[in-house]
Order: C-alpha cells, then structure tokens, then sequence
C-alpha cells in the first residue's frame, strides 16, 4: 500500500474521525515537535560556523569560518578520507546483503528440497543472535583470518542477512503463482527469472531493504573501532573521534561540521529512496 | 551431590519443556533433558563438580544442566511442532522449479556460509571463551571453569540458588492464578492485571545476585536497566504521540513527515556529538540558558557539569537515543494506524465513546504487533547502538555510572585484554536477548518482523 493510498484511507472522517476539531492547532503542534527534532541538527551548523571565542560568547549569528573549518576538517583532518571507505564499505555491504538475500528468497519460494525447514530454521534463528553479543569472538577469529585493518574484515562478516532473505520469500511468495509457470515454459533458468522478472517486481523491497542496510553500515561504529587500527582505513563514524580531541584545546566548530558532513550520505540515500522505503515498510504492515 | 541434583533437575525441567501428557513423552522429555544437561556439562568436562571448584561454581552447574534440559526440551517441541505444521506462509505449491538438487543449495550457499563462519562460529566461540583465562593478543589459554562468571555474582552460594527460584516460584504462580481464576470475577480481573509483572520480579531477582562490592557487576545491570527503560519507554511514547500527531490528511503532512522521520538516518555517535555539544559545561547552549534564566531572576543557578553528575549523565545519554529513535518509531506507528479499523472508530463515536475510549480499546489492540516489535528493537537499540553515543558522550563516566552492559564487555574484554571475563559478560547479555526474543515470539506468536535498526 503505498502512502498516497494511506493518505486516502484517513481522508476527511471529519468530526467522527480519530481527530476532532480545526488543522491549526495540529500544524502548531506539527511545527514545535519539529523545531524540537531539528533544533540540535540546526544548533550544530550554527556552531560550524563559529570560532570557539564566538561559541564561548553564545552568538546567535553565523560566523565566518565555515571555509577554514572545511578545509581543516577535510584535509587535515582526512574526514574526505573516511568518508570514502564508509561508502566504499557501505555500498559493497549493500549489495552483497541485497543479491545474497534475492537468491536465499529464490530458493526459499521456487525450490522443493529435503531439508527445507531445517535450513529456514537455521536462518531464523540468526535473528536472535545480534554481533554485538559474540564481538569478541569474532574479533578474534577476523584477526586470526588477518583481515585486521582490511576491507574485508569490515564487509564479509556482515554480506548475509537473515531479515533480507525472510523478507524477499515473503514478498516473492506474494506475487502471482503463474510467473514462475510461465518462465519454466518458456524455458528461462531460475537465474533468468530472477534477474528478468522477480527484480523488475520487487524494486520497492530492493529499495526498503537498501536504506535499511545502507543506515546500518555507514552507523557501524562498534566493529571498525575494533578491526581498524590503521588511520587510512578508518571509516567516518569512528573518524569523528579524532576531532573530539583535537591536539589540545576542543575546538567545536570542526567536530560539528564533521558531524554534519558525515549525516549528509544516510540523509540523500533516505532522500533519493524514500518512496520505496515508505511503501516498502506500509506493505510489510499489511501482512 | 552435584551429579544427582543435575540429573534430576535436568530430568525434570526437560520432561516439563517436552511436555509429560503421556508416559512415553515424559519418559523422552527426561531423557531429552539429561542429554542437555550431560552435553553441556560435558562440554565443561565436568569441572563443576571438581573438588576444586567453589560452590557458586557448582551451583552454576546445575542451574546450567537445567536451562539446557530445558532447551533441548522446548527445541525439539518446536522442531516438531513446526515439522507437522504447514511450513508456513511462504510455501507455494506449483511453480516450483525442478532441477537437479544442488540448485537450491547453491543459491543458498553463501548466506549460509556467511551465517556459519560469523555467527555461529563466534557465538559457540563466546561461550567456550568464557570458561577460559585468555589474553587479547596472547596465544596462551588457561581452564577456568565457570569462575569468570561466579566472579560477578554476590560470594554467597546460597543467595545464587535461591533468589533465582523463588522469582521463578513467584511468576508460577501467578500463572497458576490467571489459570485457577474464575473469568469474569474480580479475582480474574486482578490476576491478568498482575500478570505483565512477572517479568519484573526476575529482573529485581538478578540485582539480588550480581555482585555489588568492589566494581561488581551489579552497578552495569541498573546502568543498563536505567538507560534501556527510560530510552525505550520514552522513545515508544513520544513516537506513538507523534504518530498521532502525523497522521491522516493535512496539508504539508509529507513533508512534515519527511522532517520527523529524517533522525533515523543519524548515526548514534553523531547523536552523541550533537548532545555533546548542547550539554556542553562550557560552551553550550543549554548551560547559557540556564545561567541567563538564573541572572534574570536573580537566582545563582547553573548546570552542572554532565559528565560529573550521575542523573545528568544518564538523562543526557536517554534523551540523546529518544531523539535518534523517534523517527524510526513514527515511521512504524504510522504504519500502524494504517491498520486501525476506521468503521470501528465510526460506530464508537456514534455510540459516545470519548477519545481515549477509542483510543484505548480500539487503537491500541490494533497496535498491538507493532508496539511490540518496536520494543525489541528499541531495546536492541539501548543495549547495543548506544555504545556510540556513549563512546562520544561520557566514555562511562562519572565512576562507571553511565557504562551498560555492552560498553563493559568491551572496556573488560578490549581495553582491560580479559578476553574470558568480556565472553563471560557477553554470554549473560546473549542470554538476556534470547530470553527477551523468545518471550516476544510467545507474545507475537512466532509472526516474523523485520527491519533492523
């Protein structure tokens, strides 16, 4: 269901409606909760443009450093740096999660096999078991792999996921019986029917699941903390420490406008994304 | 003594689990049992039960035997019960492909390698870990049976023992009041109400028993109890009123949605930066505020330094995981009053019920799924992600008053190199999430949610 509908589901009830009464009030209450959401995001780019002797004098006005904080940040500082190994890190996590749970999903729905349940039951079971409570562990055996300070420590632990997979066998099982017939006879192999049909029907789920995993990734701080120690390799949200103590004196200006580059990539992919990701999600409350 | 208090105990909490209708599935129930006790004790060697081991480690012994009694008991059930059921939903019956059999497996293959390598793996190695003296770094490994967990709890072996089971006595019997009581009466009524405490009671059991003296453990758990509570109750509360607030037709609404969901892509050290600044002591917004409102009105307040005050720390790190959950818990709660049955709303307000009638009898059973996947996530969430905001925002301070359960492992296992007593740590946290997913399952029914945060 996608939110347009969503919004003609709810359409005037009127006075009999879950709301009663005038729209003023509501966009009043609308626009405070939003300056409360907003304010530390808005209050940070004012800071990003201060020196510290202006942010210890509270002015409310922008001052002029924004360039020299750029250029601090930036360049000495490598935020440009660890912001490509987060998108290089992201992207590949992304895609490997994405193919890995279209073909789980493909022979989750269009297989028969011995043994089915058990695997399902395998998989399942995954959900219950987040990173986090086995890090040390993994840490260990990825550093025995000696993939410490690689790209592979960061992406391979994390290319499977178990809510991609359930979510694309519930979302292929939904979809009409005779697709697959129709394939078989014309005589297209189960990679075929993936790639030509299956993805063609399935971009509002591709696209849900991408900004799930892409949010996910480029947030990982607890994982690179441990497997990165090379500076080079690092990736932004762990970055972000070394302005926090920059040399001696904290200066705030550079950390907030770090913090702020470093939310500018989740917000354009939630952005460019939105429509799926919203009927994406609308769709799986239906079920 | 140890040796017959675990088979017996494993007989019969594995008999219960199974369940005993007949004496064929009691009998392979106490048999199940004894397996899980065996195997796991086993995988010990048996050292619970040396001459050498202190008694709490003996009594861990036991209380072992009997949660995998317990669990080969209940598993096998649903193994079963999930073989004789339709496999589900998802199963279609024509369309299938017919190809050699490899093809599924290979499709399968890389999930399920990824799967074995770093999940299982690492899972079954924090457990063995966890029995170990072990290094970061250090390649030498020492037995240390069940002491780098005994080592957290209060000295007293009795105290382990028994507040554990009068808690599990305790929410018995409630559940055999709910039971026993008569539907419909007042003793019904105060039954079912009694009833969501259950869990309550264990989770004070566990403060009883984890140690409090020199840096014990008890101060993480009422860390972690503290910020999970707070962040999760509030963030559900405050999304659900924004829900309400957010929904249905107005002009503008989609971009006012846009501009509430928008937290959800914030990273949580990001948040912790922001809060960081506006908390700020010297330079931030919220301490100025203060000292002007002081000054106008001619009052010496200030606040206090954040990272120096317990309640402020805390509150600081709360807020910051509410303001970072929010828009993800709008997003699902608008999605679920999509599901709210508008004729049902109709025919109530025609019949007088006021807002909160309707809302109380109408829009909350139809949240129900929702509200309770959210609660496992956002409990994900304050036991895992905020690491991050943590990490940018107090490092645990004042004393360790702001570390939780995750930020310990990793400042035991990591920073300290302990790598046993961070597995030990982190086997606790794995139980306290396995015991909270199975209990959501049982809520929601094993419907399968997803989405991760």
């Amino acid at each position: 269901m996608a939110v347009r509908e969503q919004d003609n589901l709810t359409i005037n009830v009127g006075k009999k409606g879950v709301f009663v009464g005038r729209d003023w009030p509501r966009h009043a209450a609308l626009l405070l909760a939003i300056a409360l959401v907003v304010f530390p995001l808005a209050y940070a780019a004012l800071i990003a443009t201060q020196s510290n002797a202006q942010v210890f004098s509270f002015k409310l006005t922008p001052g002029g450093n924004l360039g020299k904080h750029f250029d601090q940040v930036w360049n000495d500082r490598s935020l440009g740096r660890f912001m490509w190994n987060s998108v290089v890190q992201a992207v590949l996590i992304t895609v490997a999660k994405t193919i890995l749970s279209l073909l789980a999903g493909l022979a989750f729905v269009y297989f028969k096999f011995r043994g089915k349940w058990l695997v399902f039951f395998f998989v399942l079971i995954t959900l219950m078991m987040p990173t986090e409570v086995m890090i040390l562990a993994l840490f260990r055996f990825v550093s025995d792999l000696g993939w410490k300070d690689s790209m592979a420590g960061l992406v391979v632990p994390f290319a499977a996921s178990a809510t991609g997979a359930f979510l694309f066998r519930q979302h292929f099982a939904n979809l009409p019986r005779d697709l697959s017939e129709a394939a078989q006879i014309d005589g297209a192999s189960p990679l075929q029917f993936l790639f030509k049909i299956l993805i063609p029907l399935s971009w509002n789920v591709v696209g849900a699941l991408a900004v799930i995993q892409f949010v996910f990734v480029w947030n990982m701080y607890l994982w690179p903390v441990l497997i990165i120690s090379d500076r080079d390799k690092q990736v932004v949200q762990v970055g972000l420490q070394g302005l926090q103590s920059i040399d001696v004196g904290l200066t705030f200006g550079p950390l907030m406008l770090a913090a702020l580059l470093a939310s500018i990539p989740p917000a354009l992919v939630f952005i460019a994304l939105q429509k799926p990701f919203m009927s994406g999600f609308a769709l799986s409350a239906d079920k | 003594m140890g040796i017959l208090a675990s088979v017996i105990i494993s007989a019969l909490l594995g008999a219960l689990s199974f369940g005993y209708k007949s004496r064929r599935e009691g009998a392979m129930g106490a048999a199940l049992g004894i397996l899980g006790g065996a195997v796991i004790l086993g995988a010990l060697g048996f050292c619970t039960f040396a001459s050498d081991a202190e008694s709490t480690e003996g009594v861990l012994g036991v209380a072992l035997a009997g949660a995998f009694a317990w669990m080969f008991g209940a598993g096998t059930k649903a193994v079963f019960n999930q073989r004789a059921a339709d496999l589900g939903s998802g199963e279609i019956r024509t369309g299938t492909y017919n190809l050699s059999w490899w093809w599924p497996w290979l499709l399968l293959s890389p999930t399920l390698l990824i799967l074995v390598f770093f999940l299982y793996l690492p899972a079954y190695q924090t457990f063995t870990l966890s029995t170990k003296l072990t290094r970061l770094g250090a390649p030498r490994v020492a037995d240390r049976c069940l002491s780098n967990f005994s080592d957290i709890l209060v000295v007293n072996p009795t105290t382990v023992a028994i507040i554990p089971l009068i808690a599990i006595a305790a929410i018995w019997g409630i559940g055999l009041w709910n039971r026993l009581a008569m539907p419909g009466s007042t003793n019904a009524a105060i039954a079912a109400a009694v009833r969501p405490f259950g869990i309550l009671i264990l989770i004070f059991a566990f403060y009883f028993i984890f140690e409090n003296e020199n840096g014990g453990y008890r101060q993480i758990y009422v860390n972690t109890l503290i910020i999970s509570g707070f962040t999760v109750g509030l963030a559900m509360i405050a999304g659900l009123a924004l829900a309400y607030l957010a929904f249905g037709r107005i002009k503008g609404i989609t971009v006012y949605r846009t501009l509430l969901i928008w937290p959800y892509a914030i990273s949580p050290p990001v948040a912790g930066i922001l809060f960081f600044m506006m908390f700020n002591a010297t330079g931030g917004i919220l301490a100025h505020v203060v000292d002007s409102f002081g000054n106008f009105v001619g009052l010496d307040v200030s606040l206090p330094n954040y990272t120096k005050s317990v309640g402020l720390a805390r509150a600081t790190i709360i807020l910051a995981s509410v303001w970072k959950l929010l828009g993800y818990n709008l997003l699902f709660f608008l999605a679920g009053l999509q599901t709210v049955p508008r004729a049902q709303i109709e025919a109530a307000t025609l019949d007088g019920a006021n807002s909160w009638q309707r809302f109380r009898k109408i829009v909350v059973p139809a949240l129900g799924p929702i509200a309770f996947f959210l609660l496992i996530t956002n409990l994900t969430y304050s036991f895992f992600d905020v690491y991050g905001t943590i990490d940018f925002l107090t490092k645990g301070a004042p004393a360790g008053a702001t570390s939780v359960a995750i930020y310990e492992i990793i400042r035991v296992g990591v920073d300290n190199g302990d790598l046993g007593r961070g597995a030990a740590q982190s086997v606790i946290l794995f139980l306290a999430v396995i015991g909270l997913t199975a209990w959501q399952f049982r809520q929601s029914e094993g419907r399968i949610s997803y989405g991760s945060t």
